[in-house]
């Protein structure tokens, strides 16, 4: 079987110590964390490593000893020879390293007494003595910050056995205790890792850190403040409800609410998923505000909240002006046709009214819109999501002329379809039996044919002028709908795109890693094989596919041909569903 | 004689050359050149450069497969640009290397592929990772590098 030693690169030119590291059971290797030099006490060093022990969770053990000759200094190998007594193991490893040579000599001696020693053999086809060892570097510190994807818990009970790296992995990243103690410590021992020159932090993130819990828990206060002005008997109310969730802007904030209570929970993440999610949320909302306030420094310049305010009214005139030259050239010959007059003119005059009735309520509203404009854009500093969300509420408001005479028309064809599918039946003697859902013949009598052939001749010749315009209003609705549907796709997009994980991935590639390359390091005769392991950072698809934040997107509930159908027969189509819950 | 900028119906330039042979004979020459040299060379090197360009960034170069016994198997597949990619696969979820034939197009090829088990399960095969897929070496050389990793496979069980 063949010895794997991690030895961390830090520790390359470390003093002559004792090797300090984790055996990982079952795989015949070793992770080397960390050097403790000259001169110690083995009592301290043994207190300290069970006090270790106790805190990470990983059984820490001293592996063997480490000898790095320097200038002047000699006679260490006897001593190391020594210390292997004192710290009774199963295997006891002897690392050192010669000036001028770039290869470490390893011998590894059992408990035994057998001396195992990969040297060259003379004669090449024997392999049965000197089990080969190979010496894997690692950059300590990567390999402790990074996470092996696909991620497994570690506090979760899986069938599936850790492989040799991930249990690598897990125990640099468990040992985070041992990193702790620097050289500029006083203690009893002097220990060499990747912290080793003094332990990397920044003022602003300890800042930051200390800070953040009280800022926590005052806005998880907030949070719950305005549940329980949620939770308001009154706002339950069936109306209000109905409205509420039939408005895009109430659904976001609602949205954003659960949002704010995932990140703001005092409670630290556990999981690394958990942490990544945090962090999504939290840089998605700060982008929402940035694109909001620039949104609003853009807007609130040079006077165009008035400038759109003044639009808007002549916008909303013209618009009205063109729906009404629309209904008059349907109530006329359009496109050639010819409609039946009397129900061309009832059905045009009675949308007329309608459009009479909106331009005077546009032209009450008009001097009250600047104002409006102005406090609604300022609610732009909530977010763009919240602005893209009020808007499209606007333009909901603004065109419910527009849904009103869609749901007329269709009513009004759905109605007709209905009662000529059913006088057609009649037509051909049959009837639809509703008790079986299927349709049976059945004997009329003469007064009933003639009757019902009456009137499916007169539903079959007004047909064309319901059907027209339904049509037209149909096609109004769905450009309407289609505009609203690229705004809530849009304010998804924002709410979902995980630009943490992204910039993660951009900017320090090895804390989310897909697995390990291995470089083959010089070759000397007499030393074992050197390895480096590298991380091999997760493809940015493979971060866009893992990190998708479950979101509550738009999709179209029907598909092309139930939505065909709908429209045909004259049903009223809602083609957005939006996902209450929040699974993907 | 004189030459003078004029131009066709379509905006393209034009040369009027006119010659006087003698008192009463002159001769008038229009030149039109419809291709230029020049054009066409630019053009040519144009699709050349970004042919090779293509190729540079998405061709694959070198393909290279590192076995390291009772560790794993790493391949890594490098382009003329210095892009590379690379997988490692484990020692515990290597069941095999072969060589396995193919139909492919009209013919029948041989390709040098790694068995992927489940540690769990060690008896199914659950993938098949091919290997040197744009090179595609042919038999002699595919079973070279099999006897050695079958040398370096049977020390590690």
């Amino acid at each position: 079987m063949v010895l794997k030693i991690f030895f961390p690169q830090c520790c390359n030119t470390a003093d002559s110590g004792l090797l300090v590291g984790h055996w990982i059971p079952g795989h015949n290797s070793a992770v080397v964390l960390a050097v403790i030099h000259y001169p110690f006490i083995p009592g301290q060093v043994k207190k300290y490593l069970s006090e270790l022990q106790s805190q990470t969770q990983v059984d820490l053990t001293v592996l063997g000893s480490w000898s790095m000759p320097k200038e002047g200094k000699e006679g260490m190998d006897s001593f190391l020879k020594d210390l292997s007594t004192i710290f009774p193991q199963k295997c006891w490893l002897q690392l050192s390293r010669e000036i001028g040579k770039r290869g470490f000599i390893c011998q590894v001696v059992q408990n035994n007494g057998k001396l195992l020693q990969d040297r060259e053999q003379k004669n090449g086809d024997e392999s049965s003595e000197g089990d080969k060892i190979i010496l894997i570097h690692y950059d300590q510190r990567k390999v402790m910050l990074s996470q092996l994807h696909p991620v497994q818990d570690v506090s979760q009970k899986s069938d599936i056995e850790p492989s040799e790296l991930r249990l690598v992995f897990q125990t640099v990243a468990q040992s985070q205790p041992l990193f702790f103690l620097d050289k500029y410590d006083d203690g009893p021992l002097k220990l060499t890792h990747w912290q080793s020159e003094g332990r990397e932090a920044s003022i602003i993130a300890e800042l930051l850190k200390q800070a953040s819990v009280p800022v926590c828990i005052f806005l998880t206060w907030l949070l719950s403040l305005w549940h329980w002005f949620c939770s308001f008997r009154i706002l339950h109310l069936h109306p209000v409800l109905f409205i509420s969730s039939k408005l895009s802007t109430c659904v976001q904030s609602g949205y954003r609410a659960v949002h704010f209570k995932t990140v703001f929970s005092p409670k630290k993440a556990a999981t690394h998923m958990e942490f990544m999610r945090k962090a999504n949320i939290f840089v998605s909302f700060l982008l929402d505000i940035a694109l909001g306030l620039l949104l609003i420094s853009w807007l609130y310049r040079e006077n165009r909240i008035s400038k759109l305010a003044d639009t808007l009214v002549p916008v909303a005139d013209r618009v009205a002006k063109e729906l009404q030259e629309l209904l008059e050239w349907l109530m006329g010959a359009p496109a050639g046709l010819k409609m039946n007059r009397a129900l061309d003119q009832v059905l045009g005059r009675f949308f007329l009214y309608h459009i009479h009735l909106w331009s005077s309520y546009i032209h009450l509203m008009s001097p009250f819109i600047e104002r409006i404009l102005w406090y609604v854009g300022l609610s732009a500093c909530l977010g763009l999501t919240f602005a893209l969300s009020v808007l499209s509420d606007i333009v909901a408001l603004l065109t419910f002329h527009i849904y009103c005479f869609y749901v007329y028309g269709a009513r009004l064809y759905c109605l007709k379809i209905y009662g000529l599918s059913s006088l057609w039946r009649l037509f051909r003697g049959k009837k639809w039996n509703v008790l079986r859902q299927r349709v049976d013949s059945c004997s009329y009598d003469l007064d009933q044919l003639f009757i019902g052939t009456l009137l499916f001749t007169i539903l079959l010749f007004l047909l064309p002028t319901t059907a027209l315009y339904y049509l037209v209003f149909t096609l109004l609705r769905l450009v309407v709908v289609l505009f609203q549907g690229v705004i809530h796709l849009s304010v998804d997009f924002i709410n979902s795109f995980h630009l943490f994980a992204i910039g993660l991935r951009i900017c320090r590639p090895y804390r989310l890693a897909e697995g390990v390359k291995f470089k083959v390091l010089c070759q000397e005769p007499g030393t074992p094989l050197h390895l480096m392991m590298e991380i091999n950072p997760l493809k940015c698809s493979s971060v866009l596919q893992c990190y998708r934040t479950p979101t509550y997107s738009c999709y179209p509930k029907d598909s092309w041909a139930a939505l065909c159908k709908k429209l045909f027969v004259g049903e009223l189509i809602y083609p957005w569903k939006q996902k209450t819950d929040k699974t993907d | 004689m004189a030459e003078e900028e004029f131009t066709d119906i379509n905006g393209n330039s034009i040369s009027l050359d006119c010659q006087t042979r003698s008192a009463f004979c002159r001769e008038f020459t229009v030149t039109s050149p419809k291709l230029s040299l020049r054009k066409v060379m630019v053009y040519t090197c144009f699709v050349w450069l970004f042919a090779y360009a293509v190729f540079f960034f998405t061709e694959v170069d070198h393909e290279t497969l590192l076995i390291i016994g009772s560790l794993g198997v790493q391949l890594s597949s490098s382009c003329a640009s210095g892009r590379e990619s690379t997988i490692f696969i484990e020692m515990n979820k290597l069941k095999d290397i072969v060589i396995n034939e193919a139909v492919y197009m009209h013919g029948i090829i041989y390709y040098l592929c790694i068995l992927i088990k489940d540690p769990a399960d060690p008896e199914t095969v659950t993938s098949v990772v091919p290997l040197f897929q744009s090179s595609k070496p042919r038999l002699n050389c595919l079973v070279q590098v099999y006897r050695s990793c079958q040398e370096i496979l049977a020390q590690s069980r």
